[in-house]
C-alpha cells in the first residue's frame, strides 16, 4: 500500500495486482516482530479461548448456587473465590468472556458490514445519497456514542437485542467515514480508472478493485473499535441495562458486587481486570496492526 | 474572521438539528405508549380508548411526524423540554439545577487531565525513546483500556476501604471531591497525552526551533517558550473532542459516587422509565457540545494566526 503518483505503467501493473493487498503472511511476521502487538495477540487468543471453551475449562456451573460457601476467598476448589451466592468466579469470568467478547465481536462484525456498505456506496456514487449518509454520520461522530446507548436502551429497556440494535444503530458512522474516504481517493487511482475505461461495472469495479483495498485500514479499525464495543458493553451491564442477571456478563458481575466492595473487594476485582486486558489487547493488537498494515492512519486515533 | 465563524456556525446548526432530531424519533421507539402513561398516572380507573383519542386530539399527536417535531424542536429551542413524568416539574429547569454539581467535577477533573497531559506529554516528547517515554505510552494505553467505573472502584478500594482516607461517595467538603475529579482526570488524559507529545515533536522539528537552539538558547527555554506555546494550539480544540469523554465519564462517575449532578439524575429517571428527561438529556448535552464547540473555535482562531489572517480555513 505505498502511495506512488499512477503513471500508466503503474495502472497497468495495478490492475492485474489489484487483489493482491498486503494481508499474507508477511503482515503477520511482521507484526510478530511488535512485541506490544504481540502481547495484544496473546491476551485477544486467550479470551477467545476462554470464550470458546468455557465449558470445558470452567470447574463449576457458573450459575450452581452454594448457601454454605459463601463469599469464599480463593481456594483450590474456587481459585477467585465465590460471589454472594456462592457462584464459582472463575467460572462466571470464563463464561462470562461468551457475554462480553462473544456479544462485542458479533456486534463488530454486523457494524463493521454496515459501515463499509454505506461507506462504499456513499464514496462511490457521491450525490444525494453521500450528501444524505454524510449528515448523519456528521452527527453521530460529533455526539459521544454513550450517550446515544443510553438513550436507546433507556427508552428500549434493557437486554440483548436492545443492546444489539443499539450498538449497530449508533456506531456504524466510524467505519463508513473512512471507507468513503478511501473510495473516493481510490476511485481516482489508475487501476479503477482504466478498469472502467474497459467497461468494468460498477458492482464488479465494487467488489474487485475497491473492496480489497479497504481491507486492511477496515481491519484496523476493527480491532480498535471492538476493543471500544466491549468497553461500551461493560458499563452498559454496569448500569444493569445490559444482558440480565443471573446471565454472567462482566458489566453486570461488577454492578452486582457493589454492595460487597468493603467486605469482598475481589469480586468487583476479578471481572474489571478481565474487561481491562480484553480491551488492552485489542487496543495493542490494533495499534500493531496499524503500524503493519496501514501508517499513514496514524493519526486517526485523535479524530474522536 | 468573522466569515469563518459564521461558516462554523452553519455548520453547526444542522448538527443540533440532528441531535434534537434523533432524541424526538426516541419517543416513538418506547414500547410504552407516553399518551397512555401520562394518563394512567392521573386517574386511578383504567385508561378508555376515547379519553386517549381526546388526550392525543388535545396535544397534537395525530399530527404528522414532521408536524410534531416542527413543534416540539420549535419548543426545544426555546428552553422547553417538557415536563418530567416522576416530579411534574420542567425537564430543563430540573438539568439546570444539577448542572452546577456537574461542573463541580467535571471543569476540575478537566483541569487534572490537563496539567497530566501536558506535564507526562512534554516529558515524553522531549526524550523521546527514553524509559519515561515508554512509561507513559504504557500509562496511556492502560487508561484507554481500563473502564471508568472499575477505576472508581480500585481509588475507592484503595483510598476509601483500605486507608480510610477519603469518603466512599455522596457530596459535601473537599475530600468528597477528590475521587471523582481524579476518577475523571485520569480517564480523560489518554489523548490528551498522546496529542500534546505527538504536537510538540511536529513543533520541535520546525526551523525556529533549530534556529533559537542554534542561538545557543537553553533546552528549557527552548522547550517551554518557544515549542510548547505552539504545540498547545492543537490541544486547544481537543478540549472539544475530549467532551464526549468527559460527558460519558460524568454519567458513569456520578453514579459510582452517589453525586447529585445531570448524569446521576439522567441514569435514574432511566430507570423510572421517565422518557422526557432522556430526550431532554440528549438535546442538553447537545446543546452544550454545539456551544463549546464553537467556543473552542473562536479560541483557536485568536490563537493561531494563520486561521486569523488567513482568512479561515
Amino acid at each position: 500500500m505505498t502511495e506512488t503518483t499512477t503513471t500508466t505503467a503503474d495502472a497497468g501493473r495495478s490492475l492485474e495486482d489489484a487483489d493482491e493487498v498486503e494481508t499474507g503472511p508477511g503482515v503477520f511476521r511482521r507484526l510478530l516482530r511488535d512485541r506490544l502487538a504481540v502481547v495484544g495477540l496473546a491476551l485477544v487468543t486467550l479470551f477467545t479461548l476462554a470464550a470458546l471453551f468455557a465449558p470445558v475449562l470452567a470447574p463449576h456451573d457458573p450459575n450452581a448456587v452454594d448457601a454454605v460457601d459463601r463469599l469464599a476467598p480463593s481456594s483450590w476448589e474456587h481459585p477467585l473465590g465465590t460471589d454472594e451466592l456462592g457462584r464459582d468466579t472463575l467460572s462466571r469470568i470464563l463464561y462470562g468472556a461468551r457475554w462480553s467478547v462473544g456479544t462485542a465481536a458479533v456486534a463488530a462484525v454486523i457494524i463493521m458490514v454496515i459501515g463499509v456498505v454505506v461507506g462504499t456506496l456513499a464514496g462511490y456514487f457521491g450525490g444525494v445519497l453521500d450528501t444524505l449518509i454524510m449528515r448523519v454520520v456528521d452527527v453521530l461522530l460529533a455526539f459521544p456514542s454513550f450517550v446515544l446507548y443510553l438513550a436507546i436502551l433507556g427508552t428500549l429497556g434493557p437486554g440483548l437485542r436492545n443492546l444489539m440494535i443499539a450498538l449497530v444503530v449508533i456506531t456504524w458512522d466510524e467505519y463508513a467515514r473512512v471507507v468513503r474516504g478511501l473510495v473516493l481517493s481510490l476511485r481516482e487511482r489508475g487501476f479503477v480508472r482504466a478498469s472502467l475505461a474497459l467497461g468494468a461495472s460498477d458492482r464488479r469495479l465494487m467488489v474487485r478493485h475497491i473492496l480489497p483495498n479497504v481491507v486492511p485500514p477496515v481491519v484496523v479499525l476493527a480491532s480498535l473499535q471492538t476493543g471500544k464495543l466491549i468497553l461500551a458493553l461493560a458499563a452498559l451491564g454496569f448500569f444493569g441495562l445490559g444482558v440480565q442477571p443471573p446471565t454472567p456478563e462482566w458489566g453486570t458481575m461488577i454492578n452486582q458486587s457493589r454492595l460487597f466492595l468493603q467486605t469482598s473487594p475481589a469480586l468487583m476485582i476479578w471481572p474489571g481486570l478481565a474487561i481491562s486486558l480484553t480491551v488492552l489487547g485489542f487496543n495493542l493488537l490494533g495499534d500493531g496492526l496499524r503500524d503493519v498494515l496501514d501508517p499513514r492512519m496514524g493519526s486517526s486515533k485523535y479524530q474522536r | 474572521m468573522t466569515g469563518y465563524l459564521v461558516r462554523r456556525i452553519l455548520a453547526l446548526v444542522p448538527i443540533w438539528l440532528g441531535i434534537s432530531l434523533f432524541a424526538f424519533s426516541l419517543a416513538s421507539l418506547s414500547p410504552s405508549d407516553p399518551a397512555t402513561l401520562i394518563l394512567e398516572r392521573e386517574q386511578d380507573e383504567p385508561v378508555t380508548p376515547e379519553q386517549l383519542e381526546a388526550f392525543r386530539e388535545r396535544h397534537g399527536l395525530n399530527d404528522p411526524f414532521v408536524v410534531q417535531y416542527a413543534r416540539w424542536v420549535g419548543r426545544a429551542a426555546q428552553g422547553d423540554l417538557g415536563e418530567s413524568f416522576r416530579s411534574g416539574q420542567p425537564v430543563f429547569a430540573e438539568l439546570v439545577s444539577r448542572f452546577p454539581a456537574t461542573l463541580q467535577v467535571t471543569v476540575p477533573a478537566f483541569g487534572v487531565a490537563v496539567l497530566l497531559a501536558v506535564g507526562v506529554g512534554v516529558l515524553s516528547a522531549v526524550r523521546r525513546g527514553s524509559l519515561s517515554d515508554h512509561g507513559s505510552r504504557i500509562a496511556a494505553l492502560l487508561s484507554d483500556s481500563i473502564p471508568s467505573f472499575v477505576l472508581a472502584y480500585l481509588l475507592i478500594i484503595v483510598f476509601s476501604v483500605n486507608f480510610h482516607l477519603l469518603p466512599v461517595a455522596g457530596r459535601g467538603t473537599w475530600r468528597h471531591l477528590v475521587l471523582p475529579v481524579l476518577t475523571l482526570g485520569l480517564a480523560t488524559s489518554a489523548s490528551l497525552m498522546r496529542l500534546t507529545r505527538s504536537s510538540l515533536l511536529e513543533v520541535l522539528d520546525e526551523d525556529y526551533v533549530r534556529t533559537a537552539r542554534a542561538m545557543g538558547l537553553p533546552g528549557r527555554t527552548v522547550v517551554l517558550s518557544h515549542a510548547l506555546k505552539n504545540a498547545l494550539i492543537p490541544v486547544v480544540t481537543l478540549a472539544a473532542l475530549v467532551l464526549g469523554s468527559l460527558v460519558t465519564g460524568t454519567v458513569i462517575v456520578e453514579t459510582v459516587f452517589a453525586w447529585p449532578g445531570v448524569g446521576k439524575y439522567v441514569v435514574d429517571s432511566i430507570f423510572a422509565r421517565d422518557y422526557a428527561v432522556i430526550q431532554g438529556f440528549v438535546v442538553f448535552t447537545g446543546t452544550i457540545f454545539v456551544v463549546v464547540n464553537l467556543l473552542v473555535d473562536v479560541l483557536y482562531v485568536r490563537l493561531d494566526p494563520r486561521v486569523r489572517l488567513g482568512g479561515g480555513g
